[in-house]
């Protein structure tokens, strides 16, 4: 009576990955439509989606981390008589806000290139995306200055502390985005794709963007 | 189905490393990481025996002269060191560290069917940064002042002052959080890992739901761990600031300590018992989580029968994961928090009853006439479900705020938390141990030893903690490092020094479980590949498993992973990659 445990069979066929399984050329479902570059294939025994995987599950760390700290900031902001005064953000800050927002367009649009196997104009915007990066931090840094030269220093106010905390927890985690767009832009990988990398790196940055607009916000409504 | 054409391919890729450093130290192969993990676990749990060892001591013989304790006899801010350090690498470095990184890292890529975590490298990083963290408060013993008396969870203004508070909050202080940070860090990278590999690395036809429960215990583990340690990072970078930049997040204003004021205005204490508490409460269940995963997986081996009701014991997982974000409050009904706040945190609490009452239900219903075999690893499986009620039966007193404002404080708590989170994780662990050593390490363990490492700890654990429930609502206060100079608590002392006397048996029958593990590593009887008759995908590999674990050959999942005593079959179990045609072969 082999019934009784052979009626439940179902085998996932696209579970195999590009190194490990012999069907390494059936999963074009994998990575989420941003796997361009998937020429190799893979030698690792990692499938390509698994770094989106992992890189989404990160920045929900990640968003935890931060959103610890907007709830701490919330409730420190609403404790009466403690001696918390509004903070005037540095007007560089729309400055720094606008040059990130764009710096997401022109990752956008650099990876429409690679898309379309424009590498030239890929380097091209992907670059441009890192400076405009590396201009962002340099103004963060300039608003710090500011904010010295103003006397507000990280234990002036609670809300200078918080903006302090704020920017260099941000600014840490888009320096390591500088860093991971550089890299993607000197050394090809064997490993991890091309396609699948930039694809990370994207939400990377997409999301360390959409972050700071929300920071701003709370900077500037919720002070 | 291919599944076997994975030949050359795959064996490029995974080349086994060749160099000792590159092969034992620096490994990123999950087998010997998950090792790693376990005997760091191993010393600190040493470690932490110790140090409760010298509290009991103390309690009982306030006057005696002790080893380890500079200058012999103990003082209140010594005693009250050991009680932090004790919860700090108890709770860390063993709860968080043994079930999760020890043996999730073992054995969730080989009972899924994976050749090796999703990000290796990253693997090796979590754990020389856990290494890291044991070392930064392994240190905080001897900086100058000594080890922080804040208590584990490290309460402001206590811990937000520096050295006026007391002689071990200045450098002893900034080590905890540097460590906690770390172990934050390593943890939230090794969650993510977790995670990745569960959700991607899974063999063809192994479905979420035929997944072994430890597999499930893992994976609500990591969730719970990567959505908790972020918080419990964000404040211990704050109480940094607090304590070395001068600024007012947790600390109030108009503080005198030891007759000084202190300049900070403003802060909210509270608030970090939030941030303390939105981690701290769901590290209660990634410390007891992959406990219960261990227990459902070793009941079934033994009891020769499916767990009962499989999708309920995964369910009830993850409620008891998800219900584990919104009761944290429980920890603060006596700090002045509403009574409307205190209710909704009460009725979230004891509803966390429901899960917890299905999964002891289920765990009942897979022992209920089965062919039992008391092996060891059953003992101590069967004592984690007995410790796991009783630690928990007490949960639901302390639920209730006007219960808890009277009970709060005393060694109620203490035992309720040491039974349910402590000595059940433990017995988890023990669990785990004695049935994946052969798996592990090709060896097997001494049964008759394991029985009688069992016994003493199983009658040991009732005896040091049922007592203390007494105590505690005797009036009983914890944390206090001299209760025989308080004249009220005077008849309490003979029930603590029974406690006391029962806990230096239990630690010293630990020593039989050492002997024991380094006896049988060495010279213990060769492992087959699947000694306990197991249905799971570990069993199927060589013992101890080959570096990409299946040998080039990595198995298809027909089945749910606990086919014991099918009718019909001739073996007693079904292996998960066996295919039907070949267990019709097999039937009769």
């Amino acid at each position: 009576m082999p019934g009784i445990v052979t009626d439940d069979i179902e085998i996932k066929v696209r579970t195999p990955s590009g190194g490990r399984g012999g069907s390494s050329s059936g999963n074009s479902d994998d990575g989420a439509g941003g796997s361009g570059g998937d020429g190799s294939g893979g030698s690792g025994s990692v499938p390509q989606r698994t770094y989106i995987t992992g890189m989404t599950v990160g920045l929900g760390g990640i968003l935890m981390f931060f959103m610890a700290l907007v709830s701490a900031y919330i409730v420190r902001k609403d404790i009466p008589n403690s001696g918390w005064h509004p903070l005037a953000v540095p007007r560089i800050l729309w400055l720094n806000t606008a040059v990130l927002i764009a710096s997401s367009f022109t990752l956008s649009h650099a990876r429409k290139l690679l898309k379309s196997n424009d590498q030239q104009g890929f380097r091209h915007w992907w670059s441009v995306t890192t400076i405009l990066g590396v201009f962002f931090l340099a103004g963060q840094i300039i608003a710090w200055q500011q904010l010295r030269a103003a006397g507000l220093f990280l234990a002036t106010n609670p809300s200078s502390s918080f903006f302090y905390v704020f920017t260099a927890a941000h600014g840490l985690h888009l320096l390591g985005g500088v860093l991971a767009l550089t890299w993607i832009l000197f050394r090809p990988t064997h490993r991890l794709t091309q396609g699948t990398a930039t694809e990370v790196a994207a939400m990377y940055w997409h999301f360390m963007d959409g972050l700071w607009v929300f920071l701003f916000l709370l900077f500037l409504l919720g002070r | 189905m291919s599944s076997h054409a994975h030949g050359a391919h795959a064996a490029h890729a995974m080349e086994a490393p060749t160099g000792f450093i590159r092969k034992y130290i620096f490994s990123v192969d999950h087998k010997v990481i998950g090792i790693q993990y376990f005997l760091l676990a191993l010393t600190a749990v040493l470690v932490g025996i110790v140090l409760s060892v010298l509290m009991r001591l103390h309690l009982v013989w306030p006057n005696m002269h002790l080893p380890f304790v500079p200058g012999g006899l103990m003082t209140q801010e010594q005693y009250l060191s050991l009680v932090t350090m004790h919860g700090t690498i108890m709770v860390f470095f063993v709860l968080t560290t043994a079930p999760q990184g020890g043996f999730g890292n073992y054995f969730l890529p080989i009972q899924i069917g994976a050749p090796d975590m999703a990000f290796p490298r990253l693997n090796m990083l979590s754990f020389w940064v856990t290494f890291l963290a044991f070392i930064a408060i392994l240190a905080a013993f001897v900086v100058p002042g000594g080890a922080p008396i804040s208590g584990w969870t490290g309460y402001t203004p206590l811990s937000g002052l520096g050295e006026v508070t007391g002689p071990g909050e200045g450098w002893g202080q900034t080590m905890w959080i540097i460590s906690i940070s770390l172990f934050c860090l390593a943890s939230l990278l090794g969650a993510l890992n977790f995670i990745a590999t569960l959700i991607d690395m899974r063999a063809p036809g192994m479905s979420l739901f035929r997944m072994p429960l430890t597999c499930w215990g893992w994976f609500v583990t990591a969730i719970l761990g990567l959505l908790a340690f972020g918080v419990l990072l964000a404040g211990g970078i704050l109480l940094l600031l607090d304590r070395s930049a001068g600024t007012s997040f947790f600390i109030p204003a108009g503080l005198v300590v030891n007759d000084q004021i202190q300049n900070h205005s403003g802060g909210s204490p509270l608030l970090w018992q939030h941030l303390f508490w939105f981690f701290g409460h769901p590290e209660v269940y990634i410390a007891i989580l992959p406990g219960m995963g261990v227990a459902s997986h070793v009941l079934s081996t033994f009891a020769r029968k499916p767990v009962f009701g499989y999708r309920a014991m995964a369910m009830a997982m993850c409620a008891i994961g998800f219900l584990g974000f919104m009761v944290w409050g429980h920890h603060m009904f006596v700090s002045g928090m509403s009574p409307y706040s205190g209710f909704a945190f009460s009725v979230l609490t004891m509803s966390i009853g429901v899960p917890s009452a299905i999964k002891t239900f289920n765990w009942l219903g897979t022992l209920w006439g089965g062919k039992i075999q008391f092996t060891t690893p059953m003992l101590f499986a069967i004592g984690f479900v007995s410790l796991f009620v009783s630690g928990g039966l007490s949960g639901l007193f302390l639920a209730q705020p006007a219960v808890d404002n009277l009970l709060h404080a005393t060694y109620y708590v203490v035992a309720h938390f040491h039974l349910v989170m402590g000595v059940a994780a433990i017995f988890g662990i023990f669990a785990a141990t004695y049935f994946w050593f052969p798996k592990m390490f090709g060896r097997m363990m001494n049964e008759p030893l394991g029985k009688v490492h069992f016994w003493f700890t199983f009658i040991g654990a009732y005896c040091i903690f049922m007592p203390m429930h007494w105590v505690g609502i005797a009036g009983g206060i914890r944390r206090y490092a001299d209760a025989s100079a308080v004249a009220y608590l005077q008849p309490l002392q003979p029930v603590h020094q029974f406690m006391s006397i029962a806990a230096f048996i239990t630690a010293a029958a630990q020593i039989l479980f050492l002997i024991n593990f380094f006896w049988s590593l060495k010279s213990g009887p060769k492992a087959s590949k699947n000694p306990w008759n197991a249905t799971t995908l570990e069993w199927i590999t060589d013992s101890p498993p080959p570096h990409d674990n299946f040998g080039g050959h990595f198995p298809s999942v027909y089945r749910g992973p606990y086919d014991f005593s099918v009718p019909g079959v001739k073996e007693d179990f079904v292996p998960q990659n066996l295919t039907p045609q070949e267990v019709a072969r097999e039937t009769e």
